[in-house]
């Protein structure tokens, strides 16, 4: 039985995650900040079978709370074996062009939102010398595109940033897996028309639990993004710069 | 939030250009009823014809919670959009399965109850609504209700089999039926003949389930050959599910891979190879899902779609039409390989439920100009026996069929009246049959 906290938790993809280790028994605590919504989570992953599930609310853009956050983890799970970050906003391009308060808005939601609460995290376990810390990322940090470069370098920010962090603690058998997700179609891309390199959530759920299982470093789901992204990174500058993407 | 796309039914026939929306928790559905004119809450879609089919249609698949379960009692309580296969892949290991269940796995609840759908088991246990304890409900106004037999029983009754055209159900609570197996013992019976069918299923009236497979093709002294399947619960072999996901049909086949001449060698073949067989204990997915192994079978009528024809003929004289009825789809030559037939118990309190007492059969028809005339045929002769058509199933029914056979249509128009439905809630099929 497993001890899982997990921030952003009415994310599609994280509460897919979660729907997998209810089935497995395991115990949750859920961060967000929609607290209806989170309370309707709770009460569908008792039945799914999870041991027990806990509830807190948090707007996670209050960073200054975020110690207080994980001390209530740590009270209502004993000791945390599985941080999921998933929270996080899909930023409207255009709107941030026209606004830096949007533009930054969306960079501290993205990105330094999560890298508060990584280095809380990160603390913490290394001092414990266990643990697996899963963050969601996406493609879109790979390479900044015109259509989504806000969210893209937010996210390129916490890539690079779990990067880092999983050397430093690999010493202290601490494990840091980044997911880079494709599209998945959830509430979060509702206004996107789907294709075939559209995926459900509930299969990049099952992707990343195994990863974190396994101690994946860095994973591409769908595993063929990881090919999409080696031919977008590999464009040289003069053709890519002339793309509509 | 809303996007325009084009839906259809199962049966990929007729297709609409449609508003859809798709709110990501319960509360946000219950407030975009409060948007501009009429719409319709859509689950999987799954029923055949247009029923789940509008211009603005609510999907409820976010609204996917369980909210309780009760394991003692097997009291179970959920959000609209859930479905019946994941509630299976919760209760069927606490030793629970659903009182009622429709062919496929991959219905919402609500849609379930808007259909009010029936099973192998309609003889003994009547339709799922009969087992719905009670349900929430958001009207016309916005405002959410809950209904039961015994409170707000009118709305119920018309919610029940209502084809959601009373309101969005957000929520319900069913009573599940206790289980010690997720084993199914199948008893096999071959019927040479539609009258030695009929017997049949009078002889085992007390089999909990009773359901068979019929051949619509064969013709003369053969006419109505049938491998009639009971089934009891079994007591042992453990209470696992196995879930597989289903093997896809990628795409459209090309239509004409179906036609009578193959669906003619696959019934002969089929009809053959089925051999009278004692009890045998079967998994409970394929006993009752056969079809959900294989995903998108719809596929495999190409791309202008089939009809399904379902229609329910009373028990008197119940043989001798059906034989009419079978006459008239083998002479065609062009019904399916997958016809089912089954004799129905009573009939419930809902207002537009499906099942009367007597025999009802269910086949497909590829799209095209000649089976839409066979399916308009059935129709009229099932009006002359005194027969109904699903509306689950139903894609081209004329209104005044409809308003023939579903006597109590102007009763579920006074609830509908009376609750703030008419107006606010319609589908392509509930303009079809003259609803308001």
């Amino acid at each position: 039985m497993k001890k899982v906290l997990i921030i952003g938790a009415t994310s599609a993809i994280a509460e897919h995650c979660a729907r997998i280790w209810a089935a497995k028994g395991d115990v949750m605590h859920l961060v967000a900040r929609n607290e209806q919504h989170v309370q309707t989570i709770a009460s569908d992953l008792k039945v799914r079978g999870a041991s027990e599930v806990t509830t807190y609310y948090l707007d996670l853009n209050n960073v200054g709370r975020h110690e207080e956050l994980l001390n209530v983890a740590d009270d209502a799970l004993g000791s945390v074996d599985i941080v999921l970050i998933a929270h996080g906003t899909l930023s409207n391009q255009i709107k941030c062009e026209g606004s830096v308060e949007e533009t930054l808005a969306e960079i501290q939601t993205n990105a330094l939102s999560t890298i508060s609460i990584l280095t809380l995290i990160a603390n913490r376990f290394e001092a414990r010398k266990s643990g697996a810390i899963c963050v969601i990322s996406s493609v879109a940090g790979d390479r900044g595109r015109s259509t989504n470069y806000v969210y893209g370098s937010a996210k390129a920010m916490v890539t690079t940033f779990t990067s880092g962090m999983r050397q430093r603690l690999y010493k202290s058998n601490v494990s840091v897996v980044t997911i880079k997700p494709g599209f998945v179609d959830t509430p979060m891309t509702s206004e996107f028309t789907k294709g075939l390199l559209w995926a459900e959530p509930s299969a990049v759920a099952e992707k990343i639990v195994k990863a974190i299982d396994e101690k994946k470093s860095e994973i591409y789901v769908p595993s063929f993004w990881w090919m999409i992204m080696v031919i977008l990174k590999k464009l040289p500058n003069f053709i890519f710069k002339r793309l509509d993407l | 939030m809303t996007m325009t796309t084009t839906i259809s039914g199962w049966g990929n026939y007729p297709r609409q250009e449609s508003q859809c929306t798709k709110p990501s928790t319960a509360a946000l559905l219950r407030t975009a009823v409060n948007q501009e004119g009429s719409l319709l809450a859509r689950g999987m879609g799954r029923s055949y014809g247009d029923s789940a089919n509008a211009h603005k249609v609510l999907a409820t698949s976010y609204c996917n919670h369980f909210i309780d379960f009760d394991e003692r009692t097997g009291k179970l309580t959920a959000e609209s959009g859930i479905t019946l296969r994941e509630i299976l892949t919760v209760i069927v290991p606490k030793g629970w399965f659903l009182p009622v269940t429709p062919g496929t796995s991959y219905v919402t609840l609500g849609g379930a109850i808007a259909s009010d759908v029936h099973g192998k088991n309609h003889h003994i246990a009547g339709t799922f609504g009969q087992h719905v304890t009670s349900l929430n409900l958001v009207l016309g106004t916005g405002e959410l209700l809950t209904s039961s037999k015994h409170e707000n029983a009118d709305l119920f009754h018309a919610t029940c089999g209502g084809m959601g055209l009373t309101g969005i159900i957000i929520s319900a609570t069913i009573q599940l039926i206790p289980i010690q197996s997720s084993f199914i013992n199948q008893k096999t019976i071959k019927a040479g003949c539609i009258e030695s069918a009929c017997e049949l299923f009078e002889e085992n009236n007390d089999a909990t389930y009773s359901v068979a497979w019929i051949d619509c093709l064969a013709k003369g002294k053969n006419l109505g050959r049938s491998v009639l399947m009971l089934g009891e619960h079994a007591e042992e072999g453990g209470l696992e599910i196995d879930l597989k996901e289903p093997v896809a049909v990628p795409f459209n086949t090309p239509a004409a891979l179906l036609n009578s001449m193959t669906m003619k060698t696959f019934n002969t073949i089929y009809w053959h190879k089925a051999k009278a067989k004692p009890h045998h204990a079967v998994p409970l997915m394929p006993y009752f899902y056969p079809l959900d192994a294989i995903g998108n079978w719809n596929r495999m009528y190409g791309k202008k779609g089939f009809l399904q024809f379902q229609c329910v003929i009373p028990k008197s004289d119940g043989v001798a039409n059906m034989r009419k009825l079978l006459t008239e789809v083998a002479n065609s030559g062009e019904g399916s390989c997958l016809a089912v037939l089954k004799q129905f118990g009573k009939a419930n309190d809902s207002l537009l439920s499906f099942p009367t007492e007597g025999y009802t059969l269910a086949l497909d028809f590829k799209l095209n100009e000649s089976t839409m005339q066979t399916v308009s045929r059935l129709e009229a002769m099932t009006l002359d026996m005194g027969g109904r058509l699903y509306l689950t199933k139903d894609a081209v029914m004329q209104e005044s069929t409809f308003k023939a056979t579903y006597p109590n249509w102007e009763k579920f128009e006074a609830v509908r009246e009376q609750y703030g439905a008419i107006g606010k809630f319609s589908s392509m099929q509930s303009k079809r049959l003259g609803l308001a």
